[in-house]
């Protein structure tokens, strides 16, 4: 039998021999309880289970809090605030918050497979993003600890008190450092709820906390749903609130607060344009594309899910695009050559789908490469959509999955003018050899993180969030520990 | 020379919305009075439409206030000032007669009135060094952040304080590159209106800033609601319904500036907190490399 030769849309695949990345560096428990006042106990709410969603395989049953959980959560955070890490020394705060860092980076490897198999994102990325970015979260924010007169808000910053965290399932860990680190380095204690279906990072996460002796209820952590997750949200002794999450949840959180004097962080959703000027570097967009959407599945707020594309290089970027993306690897998340893992829950692959479909039926045209996908597990292949119209729901709507939407700009002033037409307005990619063009454009996009010529880039001293309905407040730098500080005049 | 047995013109206080004085579009006045219940004015008593007029103004204003230079913003901001220098006397009869303040008062509040307007001039082109900055990410890459302003901010303008109160909320959404919808002091609504004039004699462009005089309890549910309004600042919400425009405000994830438990010293150093909650922060990554 002869094989066909490989098309341009559809080159040649080498074949890689299996490497997947031992598991056996992890133990789960059989099942979990919630992490209150620095020990294991048991939730009252209903256990549920958390499964692996590549193999759809139950990797342990998780307490879920109930509101009397929350509250026992919150006073222990509350007595470990007034006790304990708020008259200590910042210096000391800080120091604790460097030895997290230290002991993330020892048990670097184990929190990644962990990650993965909770998660369903590739090795490649729970180990080369996710946990180093969360270990570097801790120890930019350590440093704070003990020059927070330097924050901006005067000579006597002070700490807000409880906060309670609300997490997403896209990045388990990474957003975990990004709420927990700048609001210990600020002297607040915390009650984090992460998402129902990844929620193992955070539980070994508590294990860091004990390893490094952090003082009892400085860390809370309750699993648990939405109900958990509101309860939290509307404690009356939480002083602040910070969410990550989608735009829905996030009204109805800001609804909540309404009335009260809780500080509010809220990172939404997006639909970010990653504009393709006609004198971009196109194999070096491609790869920007490719990451832009790709990375995570495309489960990423910040993900560049419409490409506005310079009209006289449409068909050359769309064909290199395909060709570039036959090249991906979809498949086991431990295997360190996958490039694209499973999606996270069969929920969200309800919705990926739906809304895949919803864009052929509104008259968009739908590309996929050939290619098997696993049997079991949630899988959903890298997937284009050409003919797209800004009126589409695929070009509005968040779709949070591998999902690009191309659509075309002939001007500077109508890329612009499409990239902005978004209620969302968390991030935005420009690509360009001009500098003088990406400075212009950078200053119109009404976004909070503009991408030139490299997308999806994270720092802990970088400041992140949106504008419009993407969320207020930032998470990262000076910006990210003053929201969980008040001046004098506050 | 004027007589005294000259019969004086009075004015007709309106509405200021982009640039110009018009009626209530629904031809709805009220009585204003002094602090001792004499009348004063009829004043214009704006409308849903009227706030809708102003938030389109305020929109079509933003593109160009907010991409003017920090140089140009503050130049401007300080023409006020020298604007509202020259209606000093002005200023001080319509202070005293709608707040009730003894003549030495009333001076000192327009004399910190117009100090403020100067003292936010000077903020204009300090923001983003004091608010922004490089940031020393771990890569080959220069990243940056600046502050940019929100967009459009509806501002529920204090009750008590008609002048000095209505320029401490004013001044700082404009320095920081906002366009504003103000709605005045119900009581004691005519400084504002007269702060209109100067406004529109002082560069500011039109649309640039709306004052609506009228009732923050009407106009302050259709401002929380609209969705092209990014912020909304509730200083001069009446008590009992900050919570529910509050509630509002979140159906656009509109950034809410909460009232104070109660109306503010206005003389004391203002800080960064009344401009820091109408400002973004944008953060740009390119990388280095040959």
């Amino acid at each position: 039998m002869t094989s066909a030769p490989p098309s341009p849309a559809q080159p040649h695949v080498f074949e890689y021999a299996p490497a997947p990345e031992s598991r056996s560096i992890v133990t789960i428990a059989p099942s979990y309880g919630l992490f209150i006042d620095g020990e294991f106990v048991d939730g009252t709410g209903e256990p549920f289970a958390t499964i692996n969603p590549a193999t759809e395989e139950v990797l342990s049953e998780v307490s879920a809090g109930s509101a009397a959980d929350v509250d026992r959560a919150v006073r222990a955070a509350r007595r470990a605030f007034e006790k304990t890490w708020g008259p200590m020394r910042p210096a000391d705060r800080g120091k604790y918050l460097f030895r997290i860092a230290r002991l993330l980076q020892e048990r670097a490897r184990e929190f990644a497979v962990l990650e993965s198999l909770d998660n369903g994102k590739p090795i490649r990325e729970s180990r080369d993003v996710d946990v180093p970015l969360a270990a570097a979260h801790f120890f930019y924010y350590a440093g704070w600890a003990d020059k927070l007169e330097h924050v901006g808000l005067g000579s006597q910053p002070r700490p807000l008190g409880v906060a309670g965290q609300v997490i997403p399932w896209n990045f388990p860990l990474m957003m975990l450092a990004w709420k927990v680190a700048p609001a210990l380095a600020a002297g607040n204690t915390v009650v984090l709820k992460p998402a129902e279906t990844t929620p193992l990072t955070a539980l070994l996460f508590a294990e860091i906390c004990r390893q490094a002796d952090l003082p009892a209820g400085v860390v809370n952590i309750v699993t648990g749903a939405g109900d958990t997750g509101r309860a939290v949200v509307e404690h009356a002794d939480v002083d602040k609130v910070a969410f990550t999450g989608s735009t829905d949840v996030g009204r109805s959180i800001a609804r909540a607060v309404a009335g009260t004097q809780k500080k509010l962080t809220l990172e939404l959703g997006g639909k970010a344009a990653n504009i393709v000027f006609d004198d971009a570097p196109i194999d070096q967009a491609v790869e920007g594309i490719v990451q832009g959407i790709f990375f995570n599945q495309g489960h990423v707020c910040c993900a560049g899910s419409r490409l506005l594309v310079q009209e006289s290089i449409h068909d050359e970027v769309v064909a290199a695009l395909q060709r570039r993306i036959g090249t991906l690897r979809v498949g086991d998340p431990l295997d360190k050559n996958t490039d694209i893992g499973a999606i996270n829950s069969a929920e969200q692959l309800a919705r990926i789908r739906e809304l895949s479909d919803i864009g052929e039926a509104e008259g968009a045209q739908r590309w996929q490469p050939a290619g098997e996908l696993p049997g079991r597990g949630f899988w959903f292949p890298p997937t284009v959509f050409t003919d797209v119209s800004p009126a589409h729901r695929i070009a509005r709507d968040e779709v949070f999955g591998p999902v690009l939407s191309v659509l075309t700009f002939r001007t500077p002033d109508e890329a612009v003018a499409k990239a902005n037409n978004s209620t969302y307005g968390l991030s935005a990619g420009i690509w360009s050899e001009k500098g003088s063009r990406i400075l212009k454009i950078a200053n119109q996009l009404r976004a909070g993180v503009v991408w030139a010529n490299t997308f999806n880039k994270f720092d802990p001293t970088s400041p992140f969030g949106g504008y419009k309905q993407s969320g207020y407040g930032r998470e990262g730098g000076r910006h990210g520990l003053a929201a969980y500080l008040k001046g004098a005049d506050q | 020379m004027i007589g005294n047995d000259r019969l004086a013109v009075r004015k007709t206080y309106k509405l200021y919305v982009n640039g110009t004085f018009p009626r209530s579009e629904s031809g709805r006045t009220y009585e204003v009075s002094d602090a001792k219940g004499h009348f004063l004015a009829n004043a214009a008593w704006a409308s849903r439409k009227d706030a809708r007029d102003a938030v389109v103004a305020a929109r079509g204003a933003f593109a160009k206030w907010s991409a003017a230079t920090a140089y140009n913003r503050g130049q401007v901001l300080y023409r006020v000032a020298e604007v509202m220098e020259g209606r000093h006397a002005q200023f001080c009869e319509e202070v005293a007669a709608g707040e009730g303040l003894s003549a030495s008062k009333a001076r000192a509040a327009v004399d910190a009135a117009i100090d403020r307007w100067v003292w936010y001039a000077g903020w204009t082109d300090k923001l983003a060094a004091v608010l922004g900055g490089a940031n020393p990410v771990a890569g080959p890459y220069f990243d940056f952040s600046t502050p940019e302003p929100t967009g459009v901010v509806a501002v529920l303008a204090p009750q008590q304080s008609s002048l000095l109160g209505l320029v401490s909320v004013l001044a700082p959404v404009l320095a920081t590159g906002n366009t504003a919808v103000v709605v005045t002091s119900k009581e004691r609504p005519l400084p504002a209106v007269t702060l209109g004039e100067v406004l529109a004699t002082s560069d500011v462009p039109g649309g640039v800033v709306n004052l609506l005089t009228g009732d923050a309890e009407e106009l302050g549910t259709w401002l929380a609601e609209h969705a092209d309004v990014d912020a909304i600042d509730l200083t001069g919400a009446p008590a009992n319904r900050a919570m529910e425009f509050e509630r509002e405000a979140a159906g656009t994830i509109k950034r809410v500036l909460r009232p104070p438990a109660a109306e503010p010293d206005w003389t004391a150093d203002p800080g960064l907190a009344r401009m820091t909650p109408f400002l973004e922060t944008k953060t740009v990554w390119h990388p280095i490399g040959l």
